[in-house]
């Protein structure tokens, strides 16, 4: 073909990897991915697993925020009810002190987490249908606050502060992802599932924001009025992306913490919130490989400011030393970066890389 | 839908009104913007509305889209009555209106918009849209097949891929138009569709609403203030004045009554006829 661009139908048009560009990066992004497990030692690969974990958090949460237009800071309460159900549904049945149904199946609990935290979603959503902007956040920040007081108190579920739980138990069909095994370690098994799972959502909601759905979202963030006047009925919309995102928030909680294998029920909290705000701002706002890169940015991030006090000695590694700790520096990081990318480039990571890409489209042209 | 079609339903059904507005009062903690407003569009008939600021002209596109409710009267189109309708029930019964100051999707490409005018045309679910297979595929094809006739239509083929946020005003009318006219409605209500334009944008609109009429045979109700445009296209007009139809009539009968004149030049410029 000497014309690649040139489209003969609308399905070539639509399709999701529609120039070659496209599909050579999609290629070498996943050989790289493949490979990787090779090539790093088992505690970054960790990081990465998380990385892949909480990029499923971060598309959840742009397509309410990003797509939908509705703040959202109530993200960690559906991760935590997705964490909690995934754990209860694996947990031990014979423990005393804990709810356990010792259903290990990872089809299982993961679907029922998505749809436990959906269905909170959804019943939360008429409110969303009634409120706004501000409004909005604050409401659905009482919502972490709610969770917080429930997680801590309710023992038989979370196992209360300071002591928590055991995390769900990632099993397929009798293959045990979370022991190391004579091929693989237990991190090289589970960076591969937490890729394949990312890759899966990935793409439903990638065919999601392009469908007719997609669209009727942007609508209603860009013009409400205008969007119920052609025929959007924005209630119901705005019922779907709470409901979507929230599933996708449950399915990211169940695995978060099946890398360390501990549930804490303090840490569904505010930050955790700000967190996910953070990795779809940096990432860029309505895009899906933008909450990609969002999240792989901020799950990273603490990796090197732990680097730091060894490069700058006024940092130091732990509260008891004094001076600042690596805690503040991430959360001054973390302050920073959202205010410098809303400042700078509102189109997050994702849009420096358009701009990298128009650039060497034109070259050596500047325009 | 053919020209020829839709000149066959014009000729059979030229007796039934397509839109019937029945003495519609709408009022505002004080102020009535609308006081008894009666008037009939037939099958095919541009009807436009005129009248000074503040007349109530927006405010019968608002109640027929379902954005205002009246306090009384009724709106029949076809055989449904519309009040008490939300909005996007009106618009699935196929009305479909632009707006005065434009309300497009700025984020969005024009592809997009237009495609967003089809949304109750061939829909899915939240689940099949997750799924893109074989029903999504096929009614996404099938609604593209759709807006790139609208976009030949409106000769916006350059446009397509941009954000219309980023096109110049008077394209952005003209995508606005297409949005509208994507969702192949049975009526189609302009609100100052040459607003702002200068000559060349205005006569290119012009050409358009001819089309419209003359090859889909679409009824359209009108409001502009640019009075030559008015006179041109229009078979009927009501002349709106304080929230009250003052004229209705042909464009020759609006242009001689003396009440409209008053309306609109004041006391003083009365039309003295020549003996």
């Amino acid at each position: 073909m000497s014309r690649p661009l040139l489209y003969l139908s609308y399905k070539q048009d639509m399709a999701l990897l529609n120039t070659p560009a496209k599909r050579w990066w999609t290629l070498v992004l996943g050989l790289v991915a493949v490979a990787l497990p090779f090539l790093l030692t088992d505690d970054l690969l960790v990081v990465l697993a998380t990385a892949c974990v909480a990029s499923i958090g971060a598309i959840g949460l742009n397509i309410v925020t990003g797509y939908g237009g509705q703040v959202s800071l109530g993200h960690a309460f559906f991760l935590g009810l997705g964490a909690y159900t995934a754990a209860a549904l694996s947990g031990d049945p014979d423990s005393t002190r804990l709810i356990g149904f010792g259903i290990t199946s990872l089809p299982v609990w993961l679907l029922a987490a998505g749809l436990v935290a959906g269905l909170a979603g959804l019943i939360v959503a008429p409110l969303a249908a009634r409120l706004r902007g501000l409004y909005l956040a604050v409401v659905t920040l009482g919502l972490v606050f709610i969770g917080e007081h429930i997680f801590k108190h309710w023992r038989e579920l979370t196992g209360g502060v300071g002591v928590g739980r055991p995390a769900a138990v990632p099993e397929l069909f009798g293959f045990q992802f979370a022991v190391d095994g004579e091929l693989f370690t237990k991190a090289q098994k589970l960076y591969l599932l937490m890729l394949v799972l990312l890759v899966i959502f990935g793409v439903l909601a990638r065919n999601l924001v392009r469908s007719r759905t997609g669209r009727a979202l942007a609508a209603v963030r860009d013009r409400d009025l205008a969007a119920e006047v052609i025929g959007v009925d924005v209630t119901r919309y705005k019922m779907i992306a709470f409901a979507v995102s929230s599933f996708y928030a449950g399915v990211a909680g169940a695995l978060l913490y099946v890398m360390i294998g501990f549930v804490e029920p303090g840490s569904f909290n505010l930050g955790m919130s700000v967190q996910y705000i953070a990795m779809v701002l940096i990432g860029g706002v309505a895009t899906i490989s933008g909450s990609v890169l969002g999240a792989l940015f901020i799950t990273l991030l603490p990796r090197v400011t732990r680097e730091l006090p060894a490069v700058l000695p006024f940092i130091s590694g732990s509260s008891a030393a004094g001076g600042i700790t690596v805690f503040q520096v991430e959360t001054i990081l973390y302050g920073l970066l959202i205010i410098g990318f809303l400042i700078f480039e509102p189109r997050g990571l994702f849009g420096i890389w358009i701009r990298v890409r128009t650039y060497w489209k034109s070259w050596p042209f500047s325009h | 839908m053919t020209a020829t079609q839709a000149r066959h339903s014009e000729h059979t059904q030229e007796s039934t009104p397509v839109l019937r507005f029945e003495d519609v009062v709408l009022g505002f903690e004080g102020v009535t913007a609308l006081n008894g407003v009666s008037f009939t569009v037939n099958q095919g008939e541009l009807f436009a509305v005129i009248g000074p600021n503040g007349a109530g002209k927006t405010s019968i596109f608002n109640v027929l889209s379902g954005v205002y409710r009246p306090q009384r009267g009724a709106v029949r189109f076809g055989g449904e009555d519309l009040l008490g309708r939300r909005p996007h029930a009106i618009a699935r019964l196929g009305i479909a209106r632009t707006f005065q100051n434009i309300e497009l999707f700025s984020n969005l490409t024009v592809l997009d918009n237009l495609m967003l005018g089809r949304h109750h045309h061939h829909p899915y679910g939240v689940l099949a849209a997750f799924a893109w297979l074989g029903k999504a595929q096929r009614n996404e094809r099938a609604n593209r097949r759709a807006v790139e006739e609208i976009v030949d239509f409106l000769e916006l083929t350059q446009w397509r891929r941009f954000p219309v946020g980023l096109l110049p005003y008077g394209v952005q009318k003209r995508v606005e138009l297409g949005r509208a006219l994507a969702s192949e409605p049975k009526l189609l209500l302009l609100d100052e569709p040459v607003a702002g334009m200068n000559l060349e944008e205005t006569e290119d609109m012009a050409r358009f609403i001819l089309d419209i009429r003359d090859d889909l045979g679409l009824p359209m109700v009108m409001v502009e203030h640019q009075m030559g445009l008015v006179m041109d296209l229009a078979d009927r007009i009501m002349v709106m004045d304080f929230g009250k139809p003052i004229r209705t009539g042909t464009p020759k009968d609006v242009a001689t009554d003396p009440d409209v004149v008053r309306a609109y030049l004041g006391e003083e410029h009365r039309v003295v006829e020549k003996p």
